[in-house]
């Protein structure tokens, strides 16, 4: 959907020329989410920035959908690719139902079909229409008005979305329940997003791909799971953190590991036990707290559906992984 | 009157100057505010979108706002002397054009300046969210910049009718008319009653501007920015 070919940004500094970006390639599946990682000045922003063409490449090319983009009139290029940003940069003389409806009426359509648009989106995200729709941005908290900020990247249904850090001035509460939200509406909506991130619990929450930067070069394109696994080198396992596999946990459901209950078997009463799309956190933890090797997986009736045992968790995290 | 002592004698005598006169004093009024109208009316035809236009290069902007500061040191009186010999080639030496024209100098300078520091100040992330979204450098002054910036620009406006107002009072040395006239005759013929009435109708005159000014920078202010402007 989204593929970057030896893509090059060269800046002229006094210290002669500096490439922000160096020779970066890869391709990101549609209706996949990939996370740029790194440390700040790594040109993972930079790379963002050259998709919607807010920065001119220097080389290389760069094709959405299999066009290239260098074609493209890049103010027309813009209306097709929603963008949000860390700064949500709502604009404060619009209300809430103007500024979801700005690149709509970029496109021409009708105040009346603008404001449907906008109506359907903040019920998308849990805040209601009628409260919130002729606020006014000076009017909302942090967490509504990034909210906001990713309906207006979603007004005219593009079909990708670049979001720069875009909930990195949250709390980190307020930063859990957008993430989670962000997750659910993207299971339905499917679009090809391309997230900026310094943060690698972020990274390995919402990404399908991580692609990791350092110093303008890209260092390891994989799946998280991959990535914690598997470091390309010295300079991602540092970045990933010791305790990578302990973030691994939160990649693998019960259900991948789960030995199912056979005839008879019957839950010990009061015992702790697990669901099918509990993450291995829950079942480590349990683990810890109780001194346990094995533990029971309960279906949403309460009966007994399987077992997930020590040597399974073992077994799945030392195996090569999936993708 | 006679009997009474100087000051109180001196405000009954101005009064009923006043009283006797108001058709004269609205006609000069009326010139007054035609020569500042037409004067700001052109100054932010040219000044607001010289003061947009620098926004694109700082070079650019520290010489045009440089050169409007040293413009703006230059006695009115001083550039009536310049302009006399000039517009004296086409018939209009003296009168309402020299001092339209003068007007219009110093009302450029407050008009520029803060419709380039308005723009300026417009805060980056919306200027990147705007263009990021597919905007045209039209679009985003139309839809954007120019609305959060438009109550500091109606605040240079109103600076720049209030410098006009006095420069348009001596602008009756040079024959343009205006409430400025009855300061040059009060001084002329020693008659402090035309020297106050002169005064007076001045400050009102500006006082009144300034509030109407006000007003629609009030209206102007777009409903969620923090800039709602306070009372002078």
């Amino acid at each position: 959907m989204i593929r970057l070919d030896a893509l090059t940004k060269v800046y002229a500094t006094l210290q002669g020329p500096v490439a922000a970006v160096d020779c970066v390639s890869f391709e990101v599946a549609e209706g996949e989410t990939c996370v740029l990682l790194g440390p700040s000045g790594c040109g993972k922003t930079t790379t963002l920035r050259m998709i919607n063409r807010l920065v001119a490449p220097t080389s290389g090319r760069i094709f959405i959908a299999g066009r290239d983009t260098g074609a493209a009139d890049p103010v027309l290029l813009r209306r097709t690719i929603g963008y949000v940003i860390q700064q949500i940069g709502l604009f404060p003389n619009m209300t809430v139902a103007e500024n979801i409806g700005v690149v709509p009426r970029l496109l021409g359509w009708s105040v009346g079909k603008r404001r449907r648009r906008a109506e359907e989106l903040l019920g998308m995200l849990a805040l209601e229409p009628a409260q919130f729709l002729d606020r006014y941005p000076n009017e909302l908290s942090g967490g509504q008005a990034q909210r906001i900020g990713v309906a207006r990247a979603l007004a005219a249904d593009p079909p990708v979305l670049l979001m720069d850090e875009p909930f990195g001035a949250l709390d980190p509460v307020n930063r859990e329940v957008i993430q989670d939200e962000f997750l659910r509406m993207q299971r339905t909506l499917r679009k090809t997003v391309l997230f900026v991130s310094h943060d690698i619990d972020e990274a390995v929450k919402m990404a399908d791909r991580i692609a990791i930067f350092r110093a303008g070069r890209l260092v390891q394109f994989a799946a998280p799971d991959t990535m914690l696994a598997h470091p390309a080198d010295e300079f991602v396992a540092g970045f990933v953190g010791s305790d990578r596999t302990l973030k691994r946990l939160r990649l693998i459901r019960v259900r991948e590991i789960m030995a199912p209950a056979a005839a008879g078997d019957a839950r010990v009463a009061g015992a702790p036990a697990v669901a099918p799309d509990d993450d291995l956190r829950r079942v480590a933890t349990l683990f810890l707290e109780h001194g346990l090797d094995v533990l029971a997986c309960v279906g949403v009736d309460g009966s007994l559906v399987g077992h997930v045992t020590r040597a399974a968790v073992a077994a799945r995290l030392a195996a090569k992984p999936l993708r | 009157m006679k009997h009474l002592p100087a000051a109180p004698r001196i405000l009954m005598e101005t009064l009923t100057f006043i009283l006797h006169n108001l058709p004269a004093i609205g006609e000069r009024a009326l010139e007054h505010i035609s020569i500042v109208g037409v004067a700001v009316g052109v100054a932010i035809l040219t000044g607001v979108p010289l003061g947009i236009a620098i926004t694109q290069s700082q070079r650019v902007a520290d010489t045009v706002l440089y050169l409007g500061s040293i413009v703006m040191t230059i006695p009115s009186i001083a550039l009536f002397g310049v302009l006399i010999p000039i517009l004296s080639k086409i018939g209009q030496g003296i009168g309402w054009l020299p001092a339209v024209i003068a007007a219009m100098v110093y009302a450029q300078l407050p008009i520029i300046r803060n419709t380039y520091t308005a723009i300026r100040n417009v805060d980056p992330a919306l200027r990147s969210a705007a263009i990021g979204m597919g905007m045209s450098v039209l679009q985003r002054l139309a839809r954007v910049e120019i609305p959060i910036a438009l109550p500091v620009i109606v605040a240079g406006i109103r600076i720049a009718v209030v410098i006009n107002i006095g420069v348009t009072a001596i602008a009756a040395y040079i024959g343009a008319g205006g409430l400025g006239t009855f300061i040059s005759r009060g001084i002329s013929q020693t008659d402090i009653r035309q020297l106050i009435t002169g005064a007076l109708a001045l400050g009102l005159l500006a006082i009144a501007c300034d509030y109407a000014l006000l007003w629609v920078q009030r209206r102007l202010t777009p409903k969620g920015t923090p800039l709602r402007p306070s009372p002078p």
